[in-house]
């Protein structure tokens, strides 16, 4: 077997290695959530991946050819979002949701897709396996 | 009525698991008899019999004022989904949580009542404890209701549409509990004196049932949101999957390092036992807590601070009772190109992807208080760490056969074959196609494995003990590389697309074709359900799929049904999205995925591996047994205090 201090410098490399991996991995999976209020006071920080939350404002989803228009409203901020493709039929107006993209340079935020709404809770798209918990 | 009754059910467990714990600790300490104890453990199951059967009578008889029944039950649902709500919402399935878990106290406490199995149970007693009063105090499922509703919503429509929700919960349970086992036999080993060096020997047959529940339940939670949640995967790395892969891993890992007894990895045994049951803690506190699966805190849970006290207070039992030790023995050195060596690297790295996960699964937790910014981890941070790391675990489940030869030129003359096939299957596979990297290197692995397990000598041939232990690894590592193909292809190739058809239309993916026939509307039950005709035609074939979106008024919530058309090639998954008001439209999304079947098929085998192994540990016992005092398998030198 391997000696005692072989063992330790192997730990730390292992530990080294695991870290360097881990935060190597994290650098552009990381999504972070954002109201409408933040994105209009910082509208750099949403150019990159984020989560955007608010309510439909009724009135506001058009739908043009494959790609839907809405707005998502939060404490007196709207933000304008296009999402191409169908929103899932959880998707209602007056209804809290969340969109996954990233801000346009036009101001109006591409939506890759909606995040599904699940009971009164928000989950990503897929729900988990274990139904338990899925309230 | 039945509420009261219920509440008297969970009482009573309440005194019974302490009662059991007090009594077990004087078996352990003045070498009590135990027999009342035994009882008090039993007394314990039967109240949570008897909780679970007051609820289940309360859902089927519709008993609204039972709190429960009026949130999770309803008159329109049909008996077999009537009886599985008693999981399908978190009161009702901590009920059968510690149904399971008092079943494996009282199961556990018949065995020969020595000093490590006495002071094991006080360790169950006490977790059992802890969760009769979450039940009773923080969750009790049977507080009344006023005024009594005249009907419920039903269980989450999602929990309504496949039979595995009668399955995959209990099986899941029954792996998760499984773990208390080991994990009290662990902390008990150093308190036991003499008997706690017996600890590895007891553990590793209850360590195999949680493995292999829990195997079969990961599996199945799998093919059923695969055929259920319609978007066409099977894992989505989300918190609450995450929750039942660490500890899997963490056993699987013990299941190696305690092969032959485990000498020589005492520390290794004892840290494993005990992060199995700790994971699964802390996967209670995750799921059942709200503090990761809700991105917009809407449910504050009060279970929260509880679940998080208990998991702290069992991570620092836990390291005060197995922490400070002795440093083993010096053993004689191991040859480099060994079991030992592999089952080593092995367990490194299994841990290792149980840290990644863990670290991508809390993440955000921790993430928020410290940098007030709300985050989630994308299946991307999983991409890119867990599974080149699984990839290599794959590659060492083909070095078993190859090992058996003691000298290096033998081992690397029996890796040639195997290693031969892989690099032709590497090559073939990126020629004809450009899969990733990951995936190429698993379907190379796969290759690699298979083909090891296939062309080792003495397969499958003469019978005896000690070949059919290598009978149920071999089974298992064939298993996992099945599975690895089959998650590989469907990651690679599966080919999708998203449109919306007016009747008459036509989406094409690949030589698949799916024409709109017709979208009708029904509203039996009050559910509301659009039902589209496809015509699906592939290579001269034909066949009709009908999938289904139902929408559920009670819950306000929309479910849609894939029609899958299963093949052992390919799967053609169509999920209907969304109709248009007049029936003439319809979002469809088409999906071809290749070999999705060998997923299923390897948890199917690697689930029977973890039964062979099982019942070849039980018959080593019964051959053991009428030679007490004879070979005793010398366990754990560095377990005594």
């Amino acid at each position: 077997m391997i000696r005692r201090p072989g063992r330790l410098a192997l730990v730390a490399v292992l530990l080294a290695g695991g870290a360097l991996l881990v935060t190597g991995a994290l650098r552009d999976t990381l999504t972070y959530y954002r109201t409408p209020g933040e994105v209009l006071a910082d509208p750099d920080a949403a150019r990159e991946r984020v989560r955007l939350g608010g309510e439909v404002v009724p009135g506001s989803v058009r739908r043009d050819g494959e790609v839907v228009l809405f707005r998502l409203a939060d404490s007196g901020h709207e933000v304008a979002v296009r999402q191409s493709g169908m929103p899932p039929e959880t998707f209602r107006e007056g209804e809290d949701a969340v969109v996954e993209g990233r801000l346009g340079v036009d101001g109006v935020f591409d939506a890759e897709h909606v995040v599904v709404r699940h009971g009164n809770e928000y989950r990503p798209a897929p729900p988990p396996a274990e139904p338990a918990d899925a309230r | 009525m039945l509420g009261d009754l219920g509440t008297a059910g969970l009482v009573a467990g309440l005194l019974a698991a302490p009662l059991a714990a007090l009594l077990w600790l004087r078996v352990a300490l003045a070498g009590a008899p135990a027999r009342p104890a035994r009882l008090a453990s039993v007394g314990a199951l039967l109240a949570a019999v008897t909780a679970c059967a007051v609820l289940e009578a309360a859902l089927l008889g519709h008993d609204f004022s039972v709190r429960f029944v009026a949130e999770n039950g309803g008159r329109h649902v049909p008996l077999y989904y009537a009886v599985t709500s008693l999981w399908s919402a978190m009161d009702g399935s901590l009920l059968l949580w510690l149904l399971v878990l008092a079943g494996y106290g009282a199961l556990f406490a018949r065995g020969r009542p020595d000093r490590l199995r006495a002071c094991a149970m006080v360790v169950i007693s006490v977790v059992t404890t802890f969760f009769f009063a979450l039940s009773t105090f923080a969750a009790n499922p049977f507080r009344a209701v006023h005024p009594v509703p005249p009907d419920g919503p039903g269980p989450n429509p999602l929990l309504q549409e496949h039979a595995a929700m009668g399955v995959h919960p209990p099986l899941l349970y029954a792996g998760y509990l499984g773990m208390v086992v080991p994990f009290a036999l662990a902390l008990a080993a150093p308190l036991a004196g003499p008997d706690g060096r017996d600890w590895l020997r007891l553990a590793r047959p209850w360590a195999l049932v949680a493995w292999t529940t829990l195997t079969a339940g990961i599996v199945l939670g799998a093919w059923w949101s695969y055929a259920v949640l319609g978007w066409g995967g099977y894992w989505a790395w989300d918190p609450v999957e995450n929750a039942s892969l660490l500890p899997w891993l963490t056993t699987t890992a013990l299941l190696h390092t305690s092969l032959g007894g485990g000498r020589g990895r005492e520390r290794w045994n004892s840290v494993l036992a005990c992060a199995g049951f700790l994971l699964v803690l802390l996967g209670t506190f995750l799921t059942r807590s709200g503090a990761v699966a809700s991105v917009h805190a809407f449910t504050e849970s009060p279970l929260g601070p509880l679940l998080l006290g208990f998991v702290l207070l069992a991570v620092l039992a836990t390291t005060v009772l197995t922490g400070p030790r002795q440093p083993p023995p010096a053993r004689p050195g191991v040859p480099l190109w060994s079991r030992p060596t592999a089952v080593l690297v092995n367990t490194v790295l299994l841990v290792t992807v149980a840290a990644v996960v863990l670290i991508g699964t809390v993440l955000p937790l921790i993430a928020e208080p410290v940098t007030g910014t709300r985050a989630s981890v994308g299946p991307g941070y999983y991409h890119r760490t867990a599974v080149p790391l699984a990839v290599v675990v794959l590659l060492l489940a083909g070095l078993p056969p190859a090992l058996r030869v003691r000298d290096r030129a033998g081992v690397l003359r029996r890796l040639a074959l195997p290693g031969a096939a892989a690099l032709a299957t590497v090559a073939a596979v990126g020629l004809l196609s450009r899969p990733g990297a990951a995936a190429l290197t698993a379907f190379g692995a796969a290759a690699f494995v298979l083909t090891g397990l296939l062309t080792a000598p003495g397969v499958p041939t003469t019978a005896g003990l000690r070949r059919s232990r290598r009978r149920a690894a071999t089974l298992g590592h064939a298993g996992l590389a099945l599975l690895a193909v089959g998650v590989a292809a469907s990651a690679t190739y599966a080919r999708v697309d998203e449109r919306t058809l007016r009747v008459g239309e036509t989406i094409r993916v690949g030589d698949v074709a799916a024409r709109l026939e017709s979208v009708q509307r029904a509203a039996p039950g009050g559910r509301m359900t659009v039902r589209a005709r496809l015509v699906v035609s592939s290579g001269g074939h034909s066949h009709l799929a009908a999938p289904v979106l139902r929408y559920d008024p009670a819950r306000d919530m929309a479910v849609t049904v894939p029609a899958i058309d299963a093949g052992t090639r390919r799967d053609v998954y169509l999920t209907l999205l969304a109709v248009a008001a007049d029936g003439g439209s319809a979002s469809v999304r088409l999906a071809v995925n290749p070999l999705v079947g060998l997923i299923w098929a390897g948890g199917a085998v690697g689930t029977a591996a973890g039964l062979l192994a099982l019942s070849d540990t039980v018959r080593a016992r019964r051959v053991r047994r009428p030679h007490p005092t004879g070979r005793r398998v010398p366990v754990a030198a560095g377990a005594s205090p």
